[in-house]
């Protein structure tokens, strides 16, 4: 019975190996972000410059009870018996909100993004539904978060989350409420102490911006915003970071200023962006008549161009004007030409030959369905980076909402573009070509990817200058990563990236004179 | 959108004998035009019909007449009839399996035999399972624990087996994924899967006709939202029917052509596909000393 015994062996090898092969447990790296110690408190960040406010006293925040009276001691007393029985769950919320109000918001936002972004269905008659606003949770869900959505979405949450807590700055020095945990020695802290004063609240002010503002941008997701702002307020509280009137005060500060930029969005010209049948018919008649091929959806029944007016969006780093005039890019090469034909062919040997580092390339900066896109990826890298540099509040929502209205501005300046020269994809050219990403259902010139990644890697070199060699590469191979992907020729790449890296310097100009350096 | 390569010697209940080493190529090719976005039946005009085909090479060899090893490794492209998502290529997964048949008996007028099987497969090569339905596999490693049972009377026979498949997480070429929630991580968890088989037929002289029910469930996973891509942790879920044979030419036995079709009735966040498989496989005699001609099939 020898061959039995090595059998057992085996066997007994095999069912280990079975049962204790590899943990599944995966280690996600946006839960192991430390709790937030902000290197300076940036208490003078109350006469930085808003984006829309007039200045940080638009919006008044009444002056807080005094620390002695009944009032505030009741309120530190909710403190001391939300921490005399804590729940681990409790716990969890404090971990997880300790890491940062405007950062965990942002990733918030990552996710609902990621969520919608996935394209309507067709109807049986072959037209395409539009998503509704007023009818959210009907199919087609609202919104479909494509990368224009999307970077109109962070652009907004971001610049109203930034003006929200400039003004919160404001009245934190001017009424100097300590945190409750300065106040009573006997409450326990359970995340880092600060010098900040805690009134208004610049966590209850973010919760309070974003669940205002995203009322607007994903209407159908209300259950899962407001449950996420109860845990954040609450986490406070229980953290002894904050009492009551500190987050009340502050999130009631965080709906008014909010109100401001959801009026705006109503009057950007974002709502009209879809377009309709005349205007698509232009577009093409328009390049036809400059003698040039015109873009032709390739999907299957053919959809309407994305968001075909997006580029006649407000911008927020400069005006029309200069968009068209120093910002827009160069025609691209002539469907006719050489150049046009020999880039044609470049993309074609990409789509044929591609090595297997291209390929992760293209995969790691898709960013397509299902993902937060490009602008998400960007502000997911900024986030890292941002992390590690221990940011006030404050700062962290300034330097996002730099990066993020470069974004828009950067979406609505390509999408200018791509509308105004209606260029087709290398795959309408040459049939031959198969791509390794999805094919964008909009013109070619310039790349989206490109001019989202040469803005952002601009204004983040210019905040974060030890990296910005770093963002610079990150931008060229993100950009290259589409030509890898077989939907976009060179020029689309370099131009886009150029355009990008402008949208970017007039970030650079306001983060010069907002009174944050 | 499960691109199995089944080898026919680990699901079947028959043993090689001791020193047989029977080897060869099979060639398959299986296609679907209609797939399941989770429960929703539909088709995709911007992938119409996806195909994959293989290329495998498979082996068995008796250790003992009651224990085999056995080995495939697929080489697998795939294609979409419309669109432009570019076809993948490449050599998937190696599998090996050790096949031990545990007892046998005669009951009745029968024979009854228990065979236990363990399977190991990994990737042969750095393709992405982030391609779907254009990737040519999952990308996890996988051990799969098979417990069979084989009932044969006269000429007439019944297999049945289950298997249970733990899987790996595997790697993404990405930071973020979003399932039903967002992920900051290139790892996906994989849900592990189970399988069924059942065979009916006929087996004689090393002629086999057998008629094959399979399902496999993923055993956790999430459906593919309306429009989206399928994924690689999603919850792929499939019935199939379909005929298998096993021909061992009559001038030379050791010779022997293998096919099946196979047609999937039921599914879930998978194609609809139909495939078939052909090959031929040859017996080699690896007894140290014994010179023989004889197929080491045993019956």
């Amino acid at each position: 019975m020898k061959p039995m015994k090595k059998l057992y062996i085996v066997l007994s090898v095999f069912t280990i190996a079975f049962c204790y092969s590899c943990s599944k447990e995966l280690t996600e790296t946006n839960l192991e972000f430390p709790a937030l110690q902000p290197a300076s408190t940036d208490i003078n960040a109350g006469i930085w410059k808003p984006v829309l406010l007039t200045g940080p006293t638009e919006f008044t925040v009444a002056a807080p009870a005094a620390t002695s009276t009944p009032d505030y001691i009741a309120q530190v007393n909710e403190i001391k018996s939300f921490q005399s029985s804590l729940t681990s769950q409790e716990k969890n919320a404090v971990k997880y909100w300790s890491a940062g109000a405007v950062l965990r918001w942002n990733e918030i936002m990552r996710e609902l993004v990621a969520k919608h972004n996935i394209p309507p269905y067709q109807n049986p008659d072959g037209t395409y539904p539009i998503p509704s606003a007023t009818n959210p949770l009907a199919y087609p869900q609202f919104p479909f978060a494509n990368p224009p959505y999307a970077a109109r979405a962070y652009a907004y949450a971001s610049a109203a989350v930034y003006d929200a807590l400039v003004t919160a700055w404001y009245y934190k020095k001017l009424y100097n409420r300590l945190a409750p945990y300065k106040v009573d020695a006997t409450v326990t802290s359970l995340i880092p102490q600060s010098d900040l004063p805690s009134y208004p609240s610049e966590d209850a002010t973010v919760a309070g911006v974003m669940s205002e503002v995203l009322k607007l941008l994903f209407p159908g997701d209300q259950e899962f915003i407001q449950l996420k702002a109860e845990e954040h307020k609450r986490s406070r509280i229980i953290a002894g970071a904050n009492v009551r009137s500190d987050i009340e005060a502050g999130e009631a500060l965080g709906k008014s200023v909010a109100q401001k930029f959801v009026t705006r969005a109503r009057g950007d010209r974002a709502g009209a962006a879809v377009g309709n049948q005349t205007i698509w018919t232009q577009m093409e008649n328009d390049c036809i008549a400059r003698g040039e091929t015109p873009w032709i959806s390739q999907e299957s029944p053919k959809r309407p161009g994305m968001l075909v007016l997006f580029g006649r969006v407000k911008t927020w780093l400069f005006d029309s004007l200069t968009m068209v005039t120093t910002i827009r890019p160069v025609p691209p090469p002539s469907t006719s030409s050489q150049q046009f034909k020999d880039e044609t062919e470049e993309v074609y040997q990409f789509s044929k030959n591609l090595t297997r580092d291209q390929l992760r390339i293209a995969h790691f900066w898709a960013d397509g369905l299902s993902t937060y896109t490009p602008p998400g990826h960007w502000n997911a890298i900024a986030a890292e980076d941002f992390v590690k540099q221990n940011f006030s509040e404050v700062r962290w929502a300034r330097n996002l909402a730099l990066l993020n209205m470069s974004l828009m501005d950067a979406a609505i300046v390509c999408w200018d573009a791509k509308y105004f020269y209606f260029n087709p994809r290398p795959s309408q050219m040459d049939p031959r070509i198969k791509t390794v990403t999805g094919l964008p259902n909009f013109p070619s010139y310039t790349s989206g990817h490109s001019t989202f990644s040469g803005a952002a890697a601009t204004i983040l070199g210019h905040i974060i200058p030890s990296h910005a060699e770093d963002y610079t590469n990150m931008a060229k191979e993100a950009s290259l990563s589409r030509l890898y992907g077989a939907i976009h020729y060179r020029s689309d790449c370099e131009k886009g990236l150029i355009a990008g890296n402008k949208v970017g310097d007039y970030a650079i100009q306001r983060a010069r004179t907002d009174g944050a350096e | 959108m499960i691109n199995s390569a089944k080898s026919q010697t680990d699901i079947d209940g028959i043993m090689m004998e001791k020193n047989g080493f029977c080897v060869g190529p099979m060639y398959g090719h299986s296609s679907w035009k209609n797939y399941w976005e989770g429960t929703l039946k539909g088709k995709n005009l911007n992938l119409g019909t996806v195909s994959a085909s293989m290329f495998n090479i498979m082996g068995n060899y008796g250790i003992t007449n009651k224990l085999n090893v056995m080995f495939g490794l697929p080489y697998i492209k795939t294609k979409a009839s419309a669109g432009q998502l570019k076809g993948l290529k490449g050599i998937q997964d190696l599998s090996l399996w050790v096949k031990w048949k545990t007892f046998s008996k005669k009951m009745g007028s029968g024979r009854l035999s228990l065979i236990g099987l363990a399977g190991f497969s990994l990737p042969a090569s750095d393709y992405t399972a982030d391609f779907l339905p254009m990737s040519i596999g999952l990308e996890s490693k996988n051990l799969a624990l098979r417990a069979m049972a084989d009932y044969q009377r006269d000429k007439w026979f019944a297999t049945a087996s289950a298997t249970y498949i733990r899987r790996s997480n595997i790697k993404l070429d990405r930071t973020s994924y979003y399932t039903t929630e967002i992920h900051y991580t290139n790892e996906v968890k994989m849900p592990d899967a189970a399988s069924f088989n059942i065979r009916l037929g006929y087996r004689n002289n090393g002629i086999i006709v057998e008629a094959v029910a399979d399902n496999w469930t993923t055993l956790g996973g999430f459906d593919i939202t309306r429009n989206n891509m399928p994924f690689a942790s999603n919850k792929m879920n499939a019935t199939r029917v379909g005929f298998n044979f096993k021909y061992p030419m009559k001038f030379h036995p050791q010779l022997a052509i293998v096919g099946n079709i196979m047609t999937t009735v039921a599914g879930r966040n998978v194609g609809q596909s139909t495939g078939f498989n052909a090959g031929i496989f040859y017996v080699f005699d690896l007894s140290p000393k014994k010179k023989t001609d004889s197929g080491k099939t045993k019956k």
